[in-house]
This record gives structure tokens, sequence and C-alpha cells, in this order.
């Protein structure tokens, strides 16, 4: 098939940047929208010009990495995919397909599609943990943990970090991916001692890093690759009123 | 010639890491902070690493060429980490894991270490579980357990097709207690292209930053290379496509010998390849075929729809060749005997390349949400990518490169040849000989990370006499210049051929002579074709752009530059094996399709050692003594 692409340009994070068109022909429908997108750079730079550059590696929908706005939908139109995962299958021959970054302050840009997603890094390091150092661990089998409090917290931990609930959201919240984490660990025996101040840390960081409130829009969930359920910002904001009712202060450093 | 010791303490086998832990020498706690310690990579290896050494004390910087350390290509393992726990009282033990990794590994592997992998297996779950990685669970609430190849116990733990996942993001969550609590310094898109060596000893590293192009050093009393392996130099694995070989390359240049490069492991059940186009392969766990029946039709070029073909017509060949393992045969056996029905022209599918992994059995015995609950996430992803409902209709798959037992050589402490140069992870040849094992990978990279290097390095610390240097030094002067020139070269050819495309033929010259099966021939015309390569990439690449930018190009460019290099490698040490084992297939050396070793000539290590530009390599050998199992022909019908 045949495509038009409307490609996000930009050279540098403090440099203008522009959609540029370009014609793609020979794509197939067993390709998948990043193996398009090899095409399109083998194309650029077969004519000399500079290659689009975009954040992929495990192409299988699990590191997180790729992050395209597709159309106007966080990893376009499959419901459950990311980027990488999608097939040109979902388009068809003379489709116009527009890409562009993550638009969030939270995730400032570094070239063309390519964001820094460093943000999220720091909401973990305020709190997304359980405060356990190596060695002297108890038999695993001493925490009883009942099947289904394990598959509701798999549900959460199944979290890429790709951000595209952020991209999503009308306010660019992260709450989608704040409360998975603080769900995950809230839901096991494990992150009991510390479920108090990880929501308030935690809910703290994504305030600094510049990221939007939640308006219960529900966009994070339909774009989430993973599926993950708003249930996830119930038990956050839950966790993170409780929190603040008993008064208790973040004893973990917030991160500058 | 290089004097290969590995260190492996005296004494029975099942005291020797404990009596170990008491002989090395500590690092007073107090002074632990006055040392720096360099991890590179930051998959399971890595951030076990970096966050373990951080807790006790120690100044840890961990270089990543992502924008973060949750995309360590750990994060794609699938089905599950095996541990000595005999939850099931099935009969493992210690012992029995120890047997069947060494057995797995066709006899191929040091006993010392693979008996301590299995020995701190146990000790693996229970950091995990204190972590929160949500393992599945019984209703009681204990730990469910699953089988995987080459056992024929329950032994592996697993959290959904996503086990790599939960077990990554636990050590990176613990990887980032540690930069918020400032023990660790995190770099992020930083990619380390060189060691620097002081007085003989790793000092530090040259790295780029691939978003400014600058290039910087980095000095430390110790360095840690936990890199991942080299699948990608057959172009298309299963590997992230950002995966390479260039820290662990750039050290065997420096000195640290290079272990059985030719020992590549092909995974059986991956997605077949669907045309020119394609990036990567995709892998479906070996967990699968627990629960799948692999069979190709027994009549060669029989088209009909695998639901049209009746029972009586199917080849279950792994069921009929391996009876006692049957599906559960190890890959490399399951690899070649996948192949072996394709060849004979009873492969299904476009091209005749592949074979059915079939759940209609399980499903009618188990029920569908049983089958979804256990492999959901996989069966989607098959479904995607192919657009077949694996509910409905066989899994069709193909084998794929998917895990390198090559590595960098290390002794018992998992120190390179380089003094304090240490490897851990895939990055390293260690403990898996010939062929890894299903579900060990994960169990290795943090066996390495949690529970050896914090002990081995400060053993290399405390007994180190360490002269004080920083970045200024002539040596990181000189390696920071050299990069420079390095980088600039790959901008300067200004050719006429992509990185991409000089990747794929190196990918295709792989695949074709040094793959499942290969020959002197085979072997020999690669060595040709190689070169020939070689000359055309440094002569005819164009890599577009600049390099004080980001510039995916020239990235990769410096990948495949050591791909290329590294290519030749393996298929010298493939021909200079003379034997079949494990993942290594000689098609001379067989007994009726079976790998046949010749323990006699070829009982040892490998250990390739650099010998400047444009010289043949030296080749050392570490023999491999086996005092405690009895070398057999390993069978697994």
């Amino acid at each position: 098939m045949k495509l038009t692409l409307n490609v996000w340009r930009q050279p540098a994070s403090q440099a203008p940047g522009k959609l540029e068109t370009y014609t793609l022909d020979g794509v197939s429908a067993d390709m998948s929208f990043l193996e398009m997108f090899d095409l399109l750079n083998e194309q650029l730079t077969a004519e000399g010009k500079v290659p689009v550059a975009f954040a992929h590696d495990c192409r299988e929908g699990i590191c997180g990495s790729c992050s395209m706005m597709i159309n106007g939908q966080a990893h376009g139109p499959w419901a459950g995919a990311a980027t990488c995962q999608l097939h040109m299958r979902a388009f068809k021959d003379g489709d116009i397909i527009t890409v562009e970054p993550w638009r969030a302050s939270g995730f400032p840009i570094v070239k063309d599609l390519v964001v820094n997603r460093g943000s999220f890094d720091r909401i973990i390091q305020a709190g997304g943990y359980v405060s356990v150092n190596t060695g002297g661990a108890q038999d695993a089998n001493s925490i009883l943990i009942g099947k289904d409090t394990v598959e509701e917290a798999m549900d959460a931990a199944a979290c890429i970090g790709c951000g595209a609930c952020v991209a999503a959201c009308p306010n660019a919240s992260a709450s989608l991916f704040t409360g998975a984490k603080i769900s995950h660990l809230g839901m096991l025996p494990q992150g009991q001692p510390e479920r108090d101040t990880r929501a308030l840390a935690m809910v703290e960081q994504m305030d600094i890093e510049g990221f939007g409130h939640c308006t219960w829009a529900g966009e994070c969930q339909e774009a989430c690759p993973k599926e993950i359920s708003i249930d996830v910002i119930k038990k956050m904001n839950r966790d993170y009123l409780v929190a603040s009712a008993k008064r208790q202060e973040p004893y973990a450093a917030t991160v500058s | 010639m290089l004097d290969l010791n590995a260190k492996i303490p005296s004494g029975p086998l099942q005291e020797k890491w404990d009596q170990h832990r008491f002989s090395m020498k500590l690092v007073n706690p107090a002074n632990k902070r006055r040392h720096n310690v360099i991890v590179v990579g930051a998959g399971l290896a890595g951030a076990s690493a970096a966050a373990t050494m951080s807790e006790l004390g120690y100044n840890v910087s961990c270089f990543v060429f992502h924008d973060t350390p949750r995309r360590a290509h750990s994060i794609a393992a699938q089905g599950g980490i095996n541990a000595a726990k005999n939850y099931q009282n099935d009969g493992d033990s210690i012992r029995r894991l120890f047997y069947d990794t060494i057995k797995g590994g066709d006899f191929r592997a040091r006993e010392a270490n693979v008996y301590r992998l299995a020995q701190l297996s146990v000790n693996i779950i229970d950091q995990c579980v204190a972590q929160g990685v949500p393992f599945a669970r019984e209703y009681g609430g204990l730990l469910a357990n699953r089988s995987f190849g080459g056992a024929q116990v329950s032994r592996t733990f697993y959290a959904r097709g996503q086990t790599g996942q939960q077990l990554l993001l636990g050590a990176y969550s613990a990887l980032e207690r540690q930069v918020a609590l400032k023990g660790v310094q995190m770099h992020t898109f930083e990619e380390m292209l060189d060691v620097v060596v002081v007085d003989g000893h790793a000092r530090g590293i040259v790295t780029r930053n691939l978003l400014t192009g600058k290039i910087t050093s980095h000095a430390a009393d110790a360095v840690v290379l936990a890199t991942g392996g080299y699948g990608n130099v057959f172009y298309l694995s299963t590997n992230a496509m950002l995966s390479n070989t260039t820290a662990t390359w750039r050290a065997y240049k420096k000195g640290a010998a290079f272990a059985n490069p030719c020992y590549t492991q092909i995974h059986p059940t991956c997605i077949p390849v669907s045309g020119d186009h394609q990036s990567k392969l995709t892998l479906m766990s070996e967990s699968l075929r627990n629960d799948g029946r692999v069979w190709v039709p027994i009549k060669r070029a029989d088209n009909r729809a695998p639901s049209a073909i009746p029972e009586a017509e199917r080849d279950y060949f792994l069921e009929r060749k391996y009876p006692s393992f049957g599906n559960l045969a190890p890959r490399d056996i399951a690899s070649r005997a996948a192949k072996e029905a394709c060849d004979d022209g009873r492969g299904v599918g476009p091209g005749g390349l592949g074979v059915y992994l079939d759940f209609a059995d399980a499903i009618k015995r188990l029920g569908k949400s049983t089958i979804a609950e256990r492999y959901g996430n996989l069966f989607d992803m098959y479904q995607r990518i192919t657009d077949e409902n694996p509910y409905e209709r066989p899994m069709r798959i193909y084998p794929a490169v998917h895990y390198t037992m090559g590595g960098l050589w290390v002794d018992y402490n998992l120190m390179s040849t380089i003094p304090g140069l240490h490897v851990a992870g895939e990055a390293n040849f260690s403990d898996h000989g010939a062929n890894r094992l299903g579900a060990s990978a994960l169990m290795q990279g943090l066996a390495d990370g949690y529970f050896v290097l914090p002990y081995t390095i400060g053993d290399y610390i405390a007994g180190t006499k360490l002269a004080k240097v920083d970045n200024t030094h002539a040596e990181f002067r000189a390696a920071e210049e050299a990069v420079r020139t390095q980088t600039k070269r790959f901008l300067d050819i200004k050719g006429k051929r992509s990185v991409d495309s000089f990747h794929k033929e190196l990918g295709r010259i792989m695949w074709e002579h040094c793959g499942m099966a290969r020959t002197k021939e085979g072997l020999t015309e690669a060595l040709k074709l190689i070169p020939a390569l070689k000359d055309e990439f440094w002569s005819n690449l164009n890599v577009p752009g600049s390099g004080d930018t980001l510039n995916q190009a020239l990235e990769n460019a410096g990948r495949v530059a050591d791909f290329i290099e590294l290519g030749e490698l393996m298929c010298r040490d493939a021909l200079e094996r003379e034997e079949s084992c494990g993942g290594h297939f000689r098609v001379e050396y067989q007994d009726a399709g079976e790998a046949q070793r010749n323990d006699d000539d070829f009982a040892y290590v490998a250990a390739w050692e650099f010998a400047g530009e444009g010289k043949t390599p030296i080749l050392n050998r570490e023999p491999l003594v086996y005092e405690n199992v009895h070398l057999s022909t390993r069978s697994y019908k």
C-alpha cells in the first residue's frame, strides 16, 4: 500500500518543530508500524536526508520505549497494543497518517519523536519500591498471598512505563502510571509498612514533575497498551487521602 | 597466551562457595564509601549488582544507553525463573538443579560455578518476593510452579508470561531507591564505548552521550559489565533491536578473553518470519510447551488446514523422538528436530518454515479460561502479529536465535582476564555451558548481581593496591581520543550503503553458515565473506546526520562494526570446535541427528585472546574437569 505520512520533525529540544509530509510506497500489511518507519528511514537515508529519530527497542510491547501518537491516538488504533505491536493491516492504501511524539511538560522532547521520560524514574524514586536490602529475606512461602490478590496486583504491575496514559490525557496527568505502582505494592503484604508514605511521596513527585491532575476523563485506560484499569487511580486516591488524614509526613526524600 | 586461572576454591562441591565467602576479604563498612564501582547496563544482573553494592555502602555509578534503566532487555523474558525450592515435593534439590543444568549445558560448563548457581537460586526467590514481585500463587496463598525444558520437576516460578518484566522491575525499584538515597549515580543515554586500563587494571570507562554526542570518561576502582548478549549478530533474533556486543567487544580488544562465542542458542518456539521487512523475531515462551503439543503433518507438502488433518496423519515428533521429555526437550534438541522436519518438506505456513504448537488437547482438558490465565498475554501477542487465533488454530512456530551462552571469560569471582573488570549476566560465558536451559537466564543474572559480585568485588578491592586515578590521567585522555576518532570515522566515510543493509547481510551470512547446522565448508566460506563485508563496510558506509545530536544511525554503525568482527570470531570458534555439543552442531560430528561430543579432545572452554587489528586471535584453553558428574551422552529419550 501507498501511504502519506505527516511526521513531527524537531531537530533539537529547543528548536522549533513542525510536521513534514512524506509518501511511502511498498508498505506490506504484515509490517509493523515501526518496520514501516524503518522503510521510511531507509528511503530518507538513500535520498541524503536525515532519518526520523524514534524510540524503540523490544518491538514486542514490553519495554515501553516506543511512543508515537498516531492520528491523535497514543499507540494508534488497536486496544491493548503498543506502537510496535500495531500492524499495517490496520490501515489501507491511500491512508494519511499523522505521527507525533507524546506531548506533556513532564516529557521534554529530545528530537523528532523521542521524548525524555526521566520524570517517570523520579516518581518511582519517590516511593515505588519496598525498602528491603538484599539478603536476609525470609523463605518466600512464609508470606501467603491469595490468588485473586496476586492476580490483581499483577494487573497493576504490568505497567511498562511508556507514558501513553500521559499522552492520551487531556491534562497530561501521570495518575494511571503512578496509581499502577501504588496499587501493585499497596495490595501486597510486602507493601503495607510503607503504604501511606509511598502514596504521599509519589503523588507529590508527580506534581513536581509538572504532570496534570486527574479529572476522571478515562482516556488513559483506553490508551494503555497493558489495559490497566483506572481502578488503580481510585486506589491511589484512597491511599493518599487516608495518609493525609493520618497526617503522615513522607520520609523518603522527594527527588528534585 | 593467557594464564587462565578459574580460581575455583578447593574442597567438596557443596562447600566451595561457603568456604570462599569466609576466605574472601571484606571491605570495612566505613571504607566502602571511599570506593567507586562502575556498573554498565542495568538489566537483571546490572540493576541487582548496582543496587546491592550501593546498599552495602559503595559509591556506584550506573550507565545505561536507554532513557531509563527499565528498558533493559531482561524485561522481555517471559516464562519463568528456576529455583531448587522443592515446594512441589516432586524430587527437586540443589543437587538436582545443578545436575540438570550441567547436563542441559551438554557437559561444557564449570561444575563449581553451576553448583553455586543452583545453591543461590533459593535465595533469589526469597529476595524477589520480599521486593513485591507478584509471582503466581495457588489458592492457598503459596507460590505456584510450572515445568520447563530439560527438567522432570516443576521448579519454575513465574508471573504470567511476563516473569522477566516483574523480576527486572523488582531490581529496578531497588536500584531507583538507591538513586534516591544518593548511593547510585544513574547516567542515562550514555553508551559505554571503551574500558580504560591503568597499570593492568580496569579503572574506568569511556562513554558517549547519545543526546549531545559528548565523549567523556569515568574512573572507578572496579568495573562491571552487565551488557547482555550478542544474538543480534544474526540481525534477526528475539533480542531487542538495540541489544549489542559493543561493551564486551571493546573489552575484548583491551584484553578480556572472549569465551565460546560459537555457543549460541536457538529457541524452538518463535513466530516465523513474515517478510524481508522483518526487524526482529518474537519469542513464544517455552512455558507454552507445558501444554502445547508440537507436530507437523506426516505427509510432505500437506497444505490442508490443521483442523482437516486427522490425528493419524500427524507426527508429534518431539513426543516420538524423546518420550521421557516429549515437548519439554531442551531447546537445542527441539530446534534441530523442528529444522529436520521442515528440511524434510513437512513444514507448515508460508515458505514451509514452521511447525505447529497445538493447544487443542489442553483446552479440551483444562478449559479455555485456564489456558488464558496461564498464557493470556502470549496468545494475544501471537494474534496481533499473525492475525490468527491460537485458541482455535494451532500456533505456527519456528526456531530463532535467542540467547548466547558465549561471552567474556570470567573466573569463579566473575572477573575477566582484565583485573578489576567483572562481567555478569548474559554478557559473561559462565554457567550454561553449550546450551542454556529455560528459566535459568533470569536465575543467573540475579545470582550474579545480588549474591556473587557484592562479595567478590569487595574481595578484589580489599586485596588490591589501587593507585588513585581520575579521568584526567593519561590513559583516560588517550581512550577518549580514540573513541572520538572512531566515532568521527563513521561519519566521514560517506559511502552509499546504510548501516542496516550491512547488518542484514551479516545476519544472512551468520544464519546460513553459523546457524543451526554448521559445516567446515560453510564456516570456511563465512570466513571469506565476512572480511569482504568488513572491507566494504569501512569504505562504503553511509551514516547521515552529525555526531553532536541524537543520531541513531551513528550509534548503530558502531554496534554493527563490532558485530562484523565478532561474527568472524564466532565462525573461527565454530570451525575450531570439531565436535557437536549443545547449541553448536557440526554436521560432521553427529549420531543420527543427535549431537556427538568429543570429550577427549574438546572438554575445554575456548577463551579467545585479541592479538591486534588484522591478526589472528589466539586460542587459550581452560580444561573442564568434572569431579562430581559422570560425562554421559546427553539423552532426553
